[in-house]
């Protein structure tokens, strides 16, 4: 891996990694590991950063859905007409266009399952080019952006060994 | 009856001439601490790679759970061979390869098969803990052969002289190093091939941590000319594959030793552990991923304490193997630094004259560790040395 791939391996794995560490650890100094980054950036590779929350510790919860919807396309609409529309809503997390059975599939994310229902009746299925939805509500999330939700088993390792 | 009496169950003057080890006392006091970062411990911190374990689960529900070949299993033995392959070790499954529970086991198969009392066996040091007692429990004299700082702890022409290891009959080495990370390569390792093959010396080559080699490719002793007829090799999978308690190691050697290995193996061990070969046999076929990541996160471990040792002004030399650092102790006495870090800053290290002559003034720092450990284990020395 060149050095550019193992920082963004880094930042994947850890985007609070101080300049200092990402420096000690690509064995470079801080200010080329920041002229990385900030490359990185502005070509739009990385586009963000945040935490990683396990949902249920939320307070309110937040309700979460995962939408499919199958859409027509005609001579003037494309598949990224229509996600362009789609995109702007805040309640939509993410957004795909995927092989099989449908089209897009949504991930909303929301503060009640009537705040989900009523983005979805209001917002997605009116689009002319929209033909169907199908919502699926999340029941209970075990991994998320490769974090588990359970309690660390810690390290059950000797404090000595050969 | 004459002489003294003694209780029936008395140990053998063997096991009693063996110390015990030099880390116990620091597990003792370690014991009694909440929020110890340990730097101390001599395995990964990864766990065995998923499907490995799957495939020892899966074994276990299919009730395989039987004896399997004193050798081990010809499926397992197989992949060995092709795996070695990548040193350019070439091993015959059916008669040159042995299965072991553990590396350490055939480590003592070979004490124990090649060492006839009074035999005089040379151990490079600082070296891991157990080849002077397997010496000595095979009623061999050991004969240590300290390495030196200033040679990056590399096994030399000069040291085996100065030891006097031309007497020896046979050699015990480690490289990738445990405790000081040090590797050695091709051209280091001719100069003792060529000193081996001058006095008739055997080689016990330990390379259980030749998967982890960050600078340049690992060379085995084995490929060098005359050599495969005089050493056996060791390997396993506990530390490229995460699997220490899953006990499983193998001795690669020509016909004739490792059916000598395999006589004192049949009649202890029977066989390595049986759900343990399932995981190998799934290791060596799917796992390579795994290691290569974990490999990857040494790698950057090390740069990362070998930058922090650097800015606290502590010498170090550039470890290039295995999951240590091997820094010169900040105090003359490694062994009471090592106390009053623990006692201090919670901060577990072992002194380097627990892995014998040579590692005196040195401490071993592992990191086998999570990043975030490390990096609190580095701040809380970086305060208790300045």
């Amino acid at each position: 891996m060149d050095e550019r791939a193992e920082l963004l391996d880094l930042l994947r794995e850890n985007a609070r990694y101080t300049t200092a560490d990402l420096a000690r650890m690509l064995g470079t100094d801080e200010a080329a590991v920041e002229e990385a980054i900030a490359a990185l950036e502005a070509e739009g590779v990385v586009v963000g950063y945040r935490a990683v929350v396990d949902p249920t510790k939320l307070e309110p919860e937040p309700v979460r859905a995962h939408v499919e919807c199958n859409v027509t396309l005609d001579r003037e609409t494309s598949y990224a007409d229509i996600a362009d529309r789609l995109a702007g809503f805040p309640e939509v997390e993410s957004l795909s266009l995927m092989s099989g059975d449908y089209d897009f599939a949504l991930e909303i994310e929301a503060d009640s399952m009537g705040e989900v229902s009523r983005f979805v009746s209001e917002k997605v299925a009116p689009l002319p080019e929209i033909t169907q939805t199908v919502t699926h509500y999340v029941m209970e999330t075990y991994k998320t952006a490769g974090h588990r939700f359970e309690d660390g088993d810690g390290d059950d390792r000797l404090t000595y060994s050969p | 009856m004459t002489g003294e009496e003694t209780a029936p169950l008395t140990p053998s003057d063997r096991v009693a001439s063996v110390p015990e080890s030099g880390i116990r006392k620091f597990f003792e006091v370690a014991a009694e601490m909440d929020d110890v970062v340990s730097l101390g411990v001599g395995e990964p911190d990864f766990a065995t790679p998923y499907r490995a374990r799957e495939a020892a689960i899966d074994s276990l529900q299919r009730g395989r759970t039987s004896y399997t070949a004193n050798r081990g299993m010809a499926e397992l033995r197989e992949r060995i061979a092709d795996h070695v392959t990548r040193y350019d070790l070439e091993y015959d499954p059916t008669s040159e390869i042995l299965v072991t529970a553990g590396a350490s086991e055939a480590i003592d198969l070979a004490f124990r098969a090649l060492v006839d009392p009074g035999d005089t066996v040379a151990i490079a040091q600082p070296s891991y803990v157990s080849y002077e007692p397997g010496v000595r429990f095979a009623d061999g004299e050991p004969l240590p052969v300290p390495t030196r700082a200033e040679d990056r702890f590399v096994l030399t022409r000069e040291a085996l002289e100065r030891a006097g290891a031309e007497e020896a009959d046979l050699l015990v080495y480690c490289y990738p190093n445990n405790p000081t990370g040090a590797t050695m390569d091709e051209e280091q390792l001719r100069e003792v091939a060529a000193f081996c093959r001058a006095h008739d010396i055997g080689v016990l080559a330990d390379e259980i941590y030749a998967a982890l080699t960050y600078e340049g490719e690992h060379t085995s002793i084995a490929t060098l000319p005359e050599m495969r007829e005089r050493t056996v090799v060791f390997n396993g999978f506990s530390k490229a594959y995460a699997m220490t308690g899953l006990r499983l190691g193998y001795a690669l050697a020509p016909p004739d030793v490792v059916e000598a290995l395999n006589r004192v193996h049949q009649y202890t061990m029977l066989s390595a552990p049986t759900t343990a070969q399932y995981a190998a046999i799934e290791a060596l076929d799917n796992c390579e991923p795994d290691v290569t990541e974990m490999r990857t996160q040494y790698d950057r471990r090390r740069n990362f304490v070998l930058a922090r040792l650097d800015e606290m002004g502590i010498d170090c030399f550039e470890a290039t193997g295995a999951f240590y650092v091997f820094p010169e102790s900040p105090w003359p006495d490694a062994g009471e630094f090592a106390e009053a870090l623990l006692e201090s800053e919670q901060v577990a290290v072992v002194p380097g004259d627990a892995f014998g002559d040579g590692g005196e003034g040195h401490l071993r720092m592992s990191y086998a560790s999570s990043l975030d450990d490390l990096r609190t284990a580095m701040s809380r020395l970086e305060r208790f040395i300045t």
